[in-house]
């Protein structure tokens, strides 16, 4: 019998406009007390103002193994960035 | 009116500081990481609280007439203390008849359940003695009340969460909490009930009207309880007085053995 209580991933928002950043992992029973326990785990020393918990079970992930087929087939695609533009001069920080 | 202030600011103070040290004997022994922290937090916040109404307190203190002064404690190692008071003076060098702190918060930790239940009292109690607290006229008690109400308002939400997670548990966790409510019971009484120090401040502004939130105390816990299918138990029956006025369980000595060891053992040390 597993006695472990489920595993959630926490994201945490450090400001207000910004986005949710994963942050690590806890235990909880349930969905309140999971974002009870990130609060305190990891907003303690004022590290957000937003949090999301997802049981982990829900992650789903991709496979490693695959990174072969999934990844490296964009490497020779260069067009796919958009540095082929001729940008004014008075146009900064792009 | 001094001697009266001093008395309500060290009932307040010594709640926080007695609950925060009893809270803090749980640091790494939470029965999750998780909880562990929790719970650490809440000691930490009790200690800050009570920080704020000892450094107040240590001034009204100082303020007093030398008379009122020699007849306020009855500590010898606090009497023979010759430097201004301060806030470690009040918590490290008082014994134990002159602490103010209501019984339920001196009461052991017992397993999770107990201290879920004693937490859940008092909770439920600070939200409402904060909340009133913020419109007293006395500024600087207003504005620790307004800091400290958001502290409580996450303690009597993570407390009462776990009322109802053990009571709408198992059958263990059930019978574990029905337990604890059932024998703690007796001592939340005390808190709502009015010292004399109580009505002086109501009289002054400054304080507030306690017999005015026993019903809604009463209300709140009773939706908890019942949340978490409990018993609620009853209204009329008899319960525990006397810390408020320095008539302590034998609880209080022990808590004070340990937490001012270092400080009666080698005075004034910092580390």
């Amino acid at each position: 019998m597993n006695n472990e209580w489920p595993l959630w991933e926490i994201f945490i928002r450090s400001k207000t406009g910004l986005d949710h950043k994963h942050v690590g992992s806890l235990h909880a029973v349930d969905a309140e007390m999971a974002i009870e326990n990130a609060r305190d785990v990891y907003t303690r020393r004022m590290e957000g103002v937003s949090i999301w918990a997802v049981e982990s079970k829900y992650i789903h992930a991709s496979n490693p193994d695959d990174a072969g087929e999934l990844y490296d087939p964009a490497n020779d695609k260069v067009y796919r960035h958009p540095t082929f533009y001729d940008l004014p001069i008075e146009l900064k920080h792009m | 009116m001094s001697t009266n202030k001093l008395k309500y600011l060290l009932q307040l103070a010594d709640n926080a500081l007695i609950l925060g040290h009893r809270i803090s004997e749980w640091t790494g022994h939470g029965p999750v990481l998780e909880q562990d922290i929790a719970i650490t937090n809440t000691a930490l916040d009790h200690l800050g609280q009570a920080r704020s109404l000892y450094q107040y307190a240590a001034e009204t203190y100082n303020q007093l007439s030398e008379n009122d002064k020699t007849d306020f404690f009855a500590s010898p190692v606090f009497l023979n203390h010759t430097q201004p008071v301060t806030e470690d003076t009040l918590a490290y060098l008082r014994d134990g008849w002159d602490f103010r702190n209501a019984l339920l918060v001196e009461q052991p930790n017992g397993d999770w359940a107990y201290t879920i239940a004693r937490s859940f009292f008092y909770d439920h109690y600070s939200v409402l003695l904060y909340t009133a607290l913020k419109d007293s006229s006395d500024a600087t008690i207003a504005a620790v009340a307004e800091k400290s109400l958001k502290e409580a308002l996450y303690h009597h939400r993570w407390s009462s969460e776990w009322v109802i997670r053990l009571g709408d548990g198992t059958e263990e966790s059930k019978a574990r909490m029905q337990e604890a409510i059932d024998e703690r019971w007796a001592f939340s009484g005390e808190l709502l009930t009015p010292s004399e120090a109580d009505n002086t401040m109501l009289k002054a502004g400054i304080g507030i009207d306690l017999d005015a939130l026993k019903a809604t105390w009463f209300t709140n816990v009773e939706d908890i309880l019942s949340q978490a299918t409990l018993n609620i138990p009853s209204k009329e029956a008899w319960m525990h007085e006397g810390g408020k006025t320095g008539t302590h369980s034998e609880h209080l000595g022990y808590i004070l053995a340990e937490m001012q060891y270092m400080q009666r053992a080698y005075p004034g040390m910092e580390w």
